[in-house]
This record gives structure tokens, sequence and C-alpha cells, in this order.
């Protein structure tokens, strides 16, 4: 492709663990540029995350490698654009809120003139001066809540913003009524401080709310979009979704493959960590089921396809992804339960106010002001910032200690979690292969450096992980034997690195590990294992979980034996040659029986389960698709985080039902003094602001939550 | 009272301009990164000069 204009940067976001200074900054923002195809990173340190602008295409690979070189580790971070919608929203819900901060400050102020005393033409001045003021604000800044009573009352439901819209408006008609024939009561700062506090509750909510939208969309974008199709005898690029069963399709070394099929011609290895969980390579001959989405490691192999595009294993567990999200969405939080009952409660009371009143004889005009200051004194001030308060606080908490919230709704699902469903690769362990059994020798460690770092292989990378720091030998003729490995003259000496019988020595007999060898053409080799690693306090954390009434136990789709050594190193039950399916059903089956599962998990094949669970999280090392699905990100290298989530979370609900529990005593002292008739703009304004106050220095207790 | 002719619209002036200020600083990213305002001051930016031909 010789296009003119070379195209655009994209930006794709990195979540980096252990930034914390000004140094690491500095270090990324001025290293990563230096990575050819990278054009500038800009850190959030915030939000522990770092844009990155690169030319599109740029694998995601070399990305990561210019994070290494720079001494951090960042995995693709997923689910979010850079400008999303959501944000958007939070920041149209803030320029409302700070419309409204304006003209509460403002109407206060000539308010307490007001109720200080000031009379006649004066106090005539500041209420012009306060609709002048008011009416506009509560245009502007009432219009999150108009929509969204409207949209309620268009389907024929109730819901907390109709209360509150039918308060600010009749507020403000009457007090724009009593302004105009020269009244004593302007309720226009009552009407202002409402929209204020309700829009503080809004703007925190904003800011908590579901960011996963796109777990689907990452999952296909694992899938290649063109695949080389061989057609009597000729080569030819065509696209994945024309693929039809029977096509022959080549797939070259480190590609993707496109489509479920079995290999024809060829050996090669495949990494199928995206589909399975298993974190080694495994090895395919002719005749071998290849799955879409996996890689293809060590050479070209020709595979017929087996299932078109839209049958394949990825597509089923994005199909069963949306079912699952689907059922996700019944939740209700806890705050709507609370508004279901709150809604009518307000409107019968506003009402019979009015009704009493007017049957009492006091006139229409007085039954009126009675009624309104009924529903400004009962508009959930304190009710609609009990929750959100406090949850971004809880997340903010947790945020700080490495773990990020991404669900509105995690926090409450999280505290009422009564059991724990581990997947193994990359959630238990680290999902990382550490070389053991390295030559000590400084010659041989050199050679061994210098033979690894130049080729892609997961266990070559591996130990070029391991051996880093050490000087690489000079070495000539250096061939990478598809297959078999790579090998290299040192000083008239071939060294060969990779499979056993290739190098020449025999392979021990381990059923769980992966090998390598090492040495000399004719000399002596040694053998290099490769084993997955437990994360250090994985047994300390689960034995936690169990302190805190959360049984755990392990679903893998790994083999027997791998699982079996991590459930018993853990302490912990564990099932082997789990499909994602099976995983998912396995979740559906447990919650049928009344239970709330917590599923911790990393990898696409834990997507469904991730997402019909109860609640879920993932460590930031997980594929985009166990980031999207996950309701929480944690990260580093621990397992302690799971425990700390679940002890935050029920912190923050009984601060929320705290909050609640004040609100409502609020409501019972307020509000028989309203229906008497006894509240004028000075009480509502004390007892809304007084009220609010009380419920966000509860809340602010939570900034310790996860300690 | 004629001195709150003066004021009130001092007042509302002073208001208005720190509301035009939060419009603008949310416009311009200013809140994007809080805790990374903090160390970035902390950048020294001299050793990013291109050395001089």
């Amino acid at each position: 492709m010789t296009a003119p204009h070379p195209p655009g940067p994209v930006q794709s976001l990195y979540a980096v663990e252990g930034m914390r200074c000004a140094a690491c900054i500095a270090r990324i923002e001025r290293g990563l540029p230096e990575t050819p195809g990278i054009e500038a990173a800009r850190v959030n340190l915030s939000a522990r995350r770092v844009r990155v602008d690169h030319v599109p295409g740029l694998d995601e690979a070399i990305i990561i490698e210019a994070f290494k070189g720079v001494g951090f580790d960042a995995h693709p971070y997923a689910g979010e654009e850079v400008e999303s919608a959501k944000s958007a929203e939070t920041k149209a819900l803030l320029k409302s809120f700070a419309v409204a901060g304006f003209a509460t400050m403002n109407i206060m102020l000539l308010s307490v003139s007001v109720w200080s005393g000031a009379g006649g033409i004066t106090r005539e001045l500041f209420h012009w001066l306060s609709a002048i003021i008011a009416i506009p604000t509560v245009l502007y800044s009432g219009q999150p809540f108009f929509r969204s009573a409207l949209a309620a009352l268009r389907n024929r439901r109730t819901n907390m913003d109709v209360p509150i819209s039918i308060g600010v408006i009749l507020a403000t008609a009457m007090s724009l009524y009593e302004t105009v024939t020269g009244g004593a009561h302007a309720y226009f700062d009552g009407a202002v401080m409402l929209l204020f506090f309700l829009l503080a509750g809004r703007v925190a909510d904003s800011m908590m709310r579901a960011r996963a939208e796109g777990a689907v969309t990452a999952l296909m974008k694992r899938l290649p979009r063109e695949a080389t199709v061989i057609e009597n005898g000729q080569q030819v690029r065509r696209p994945v979704a024309m693929l039809l069963p029977g096509d022959r399709v080549l797939v070259a070394a480190g590609e993707r493959i496109p489509a479920d099929g079995t290999l024809v011609e060829g050996h090669s290895e495949v990494d199928r960590s995206l589909v399975t969980g298993e974190s080694l390579p495994e090895t395919v001959d002719a005749g071998a089921e290849l799955l879409a989405g996996t890689v293809n490691l060590a050479a070209p192999v020709t595979m017929e396809v087996t299932a078109p595009a839209e049958a394949s294993a990825i597509s089923e567990i994005a199909k069963l992804m949306e079912r699952a999200s689907e059922s996700r969405s019944d939740y209700v939080r806890i705050a709507d339960r609370a508004a279901r009952l709150y809604a009518p409660a307000v409107h019968t009371l506003a009402l019979a106010a009015f009704v009493g009143w007017m049957i009492a004889g006091v006139g229409w005009h007085q039954s009126m002001l009675i009624a309104i200051a009924v529903l400004i004194i009962t508009c959930p001030c304190a009710l609609g910032l009990a929750v959100p308060v406090a949850q971004v606080v809880a997340a903010n908490a947790l945020m700080k200690a490495g773990i990020l919230v991404r669900e509105g709704s995690a926090l409450e699902r999280l505290a009422e979690a009564d059991e724990v469903l581990f997947d193994k690769t990359g959630t238990i362990t680290l999902g990382r292969i550490d070389a053991e059994g390295l030559p000590t020798s400084p010659e041989r460690r050199a050679v061994l450096a210098a033979l690894a770092g130049a080729s892609r292989h997961p266990l070559s990378r591996a130990v070029t992980c391991a051996l880093e720091g050490t000087a690489q030998a000079d070495v000539d003729g250096l061939a990478e034997q598809p297959g078999l490995g790579i090998e290299a003259s040192v000083e008239g000496t071939r060294w060969r690195f990779g499979r056993p019988d290739w190098v020449g020595t025999e392979a021990p007999d381990h059923a769980t590990k992966a090998l390598a060898a090492f040495g000399p053409v004719g000399g002596e080799a040694s053998i290099i294992l490769f084993d997955d690693h437990l994360r250090p306090d994985a047994a300390a954390a689960v034995a936690e979980l169990e302190a805190l009434g959360l049984p755990a136990s392990m679903v893998s789709g790994d083999h027997e034996a791998a699982v079996a050594a991590v459930a018993n190193a853990v302490g912990i039950e564990g099932r082997a040659r789990v499909s994602p399916e099976e995983k998912a059903a396995r979740i559906e089956q447990a919650e049928a029986d009344g239970r709330k599962l917590l599923m911790v998990g990393d990898g696409l094949n834990d997507g469904p389960a991730l997402k019909r669970a109860h609640v879920s999280m993932a460590p930031s090392s997980a594929s985009d698709v166990g980031q999207t699905a996950a309701d929480y990100l944690f990260f580093g290298e621990s397992l302690s985080p799971v425990p700390r989530a679940v002890r935050a979370a029920r912190r923050t609900m009984k601060v929320i039902r705290q909050n609640f529990g004040m609100a409502i005593t609020y409501n019972i002292v307020a509000v028989p003094l309203a229906l008497m008739g006894k509240v004028t703009p000075l009480v509502a304004a004390i007892a809304m602001s007084g009220s609010s106050l009380i419920v966000v220095a509860n809340s602010l207790r939570l900034a310790r939550a996860a300690k | 009272m004629t001195v709150l002719a003066t004021l009130i619209p001092i007042a509302l002036g002073l208001g208005l301009l720190g509301l035009a200020a939060f419009f603008w600083a949310m416009k311009h990213g200013q809140f994007e990164d809080l805790d990374g305002a903090s160390m970035r001051i902390l950048i020294d930016e001299d050793d990013e000069l291109p050395p001089t031909v």
C-alpha cells in the first residue's frame, strides 16, 4: 500500500503498574517515543494509565516491550475509549453542578439578608435578583432530572426524578408568583440548593457508572480480518467472514489462526492461552485441532477450515457473553430499590397535605405553599447522596490500594458475595512462564542469552527475562529451526537451544512442565524447565476469604495434573478441563441454588463466567476480554486485593445503610413539621444542608476502607 | 442602600468569573489527572532540550 499521506497516529490505553513518582512519569513520557512507531505517551497518574499515540497497526507486544525498556509492566487497557460517552456525561453533569453551586451561593447570600429582616423594597429587590439567578439555573441544571423524569413518565413509571422535578418546578413557579405579588416567602434558595445537592450525588454516581460495554467487540478484535486461502495452487487473500468449511488456509509463523479447523500440513506450536488459559505453548502435528484466535508460533502450516467464522469457538464465547450480560442487567441497584418505595410515598404525602389543608379551609395559596414545602423537605437530598458519595469515596480508596472498580453496582454486589470461584492460569498463578535450571557458568549464560534474545518464542522470551542484564555473547550463523529451536556458532562451536532430542539429550518425564534443552552440539546439554508460579500470597488470600465467609474453589481449562498441583499448593478444591460454557453453566447452577458467586479470572475463556457471576474480578494482566467483562481489576502480583476488596465492599454497604438510616430519621423529624405548615424557607435550607452534610461526612470515613 | 447597587453586581460578577474559570479549566482537561499534576512540577524540563548546535 502506497498512501500519499501516512495515516495519523492512533491512541491506545495501557494500564501500568508501579507508577508513583515524578521520575516515573518522565521516564515513560520521554523513553517511550524513542521506540520507532510510538509518537507520544501521556501518563495519567490518578487512573494509572498511559495513553500512547502510535502509528496504526503497531503491535501490542512492541509497545509492551517499550514499557519494559523503561522499567514498567504494562497491559493493554480495554473497554474505555480515550474520549468516551461516559466521560462526556460526567463533564456535562459537572457543568450543571458548577452552575447550581454558583446560583446556590449567591441566592443564599440574598436569602440570608431577607431572613435577617430585610423588608419592603429591599426584600422585593432581593427576591427579583434571586429569581433572575434561579430561573436560568433551574432551566439549565435541572435538565438531567427533567429528562429522566419525562422518560419515566412516558413509560408510565415513576422514579426518584419525578418528585424532584415536580418539587423544583413548583417551588420555582410558586416563588416567582410570590415575588410578583410581593409575598414574604420565596423558595428560590430551596429549589436551587436541592439541585446542587442532588447534582453532587449524580456527578459521583456518573463517575461510578458502568464502563464495560465493549467486551464482545474486544473479543472479536482478536480474530484476524483476512486469511491467505490456497485456491487452485494459488495464494489468495480473503476476508475471514468468507471462509467456508473445506477451504485450505496458509497460516504463517506468528500469525493468528483465522478460523477453527484441522492442521493438514506442517508441524508447529500453538499458543492457546487466549482461548484455553493454558500458558505453555502446545505442539501440533497434522490432524490436530486448531482454534480461531490462537497464535501459530513456530512454523508456517496449512489448515483446513472446519467451521465458518460465526460458528467458531471464539464466536460461541462471544454469544455466551452477550447472553450473560443480559442476565446481569436485571440487577436493581440499592438506590433504585429505595426510590421505588420512596417516590410514591412522597407524592402521596404532598397531595395529602394539599387536600388536608384545603379541607381545613386555609385557601389554595396556603395549601399549595405547604404542599411544596413537603415536596422540598422530603426531596431525597441526603438519600441521593447516601449511595454515590459512599461509593466514590470507597472506590478512590480502593484505587489507591491498586484495585479499580469498573462498575457502578460492583461494590453492592461484592458485599453480597458468599462464594469464590478462581480460575487457575493468570489468576491463582501469575500466568507468566519462569525458567528454572538455567546454566550457572557466565560463558554458557552469555551464549544462551544471545540465542534466546533472537527468538520470539514464549519459552525464549521467558529465558530472556530470566537472563536480563547478562551480556550476550558474539554469535554468528544464527538460525531458527521451526518447531525445533534456535542455533548459532560461537568461536567455532555450534550451540543449540530447543527441543531436547534436537539438542542431543533425553527429556526427563515431567507431566506438568514444559522444557527445553541447551548445549553445544555433541557436548553436554542441560535441561531448562518452565513453570508458571503461584502468586506469592495465594494461599494466605484464600484463607482470608474463607475467614470472611467465602469458601473458595478453582475451575480451569488446564489438564488434571497441572490443576491438582496448584489446588494442593493453595489448599482448595480444583476442577480440571472445564470449558468456558461449563464454567458459566456452573455459575448459573450455583446462582439458581441461591448462592452469589464472586468469579476471579483473567482469560478469554473466563469471559462468560466473569459476566455471568454475581460479581467478578480480574488481574490487570488479564486479556482485554477478561478486563472488560470483570467488575474489578487489581494490579500487582499479590492476590490479597481480592479479600481486601471484599472487606471494603462490606464496609461501604454498612456506611450506605447508616446513611439511609440518617436520611430517614431526618425525614421522620422534618416531614411532620412540613405537614403542619411550620417549614419556612429558612427551616428548609437548614434541614436540607444539615442532613446532606452529615451523610457526606459519614461517607468520608470510607477513605480508609481499603486498609 | 445605594451601596447595594455597586456591591451586588460586583459579587455576582466575581461569582460568574469563578464559574467561567471552572468551565475553562474543565474544557482544557485540568482535572484529568489530579495526582499527576503534583508530580509533574518536579520534572526538570531542562534536560529535555535538544543540544544546541
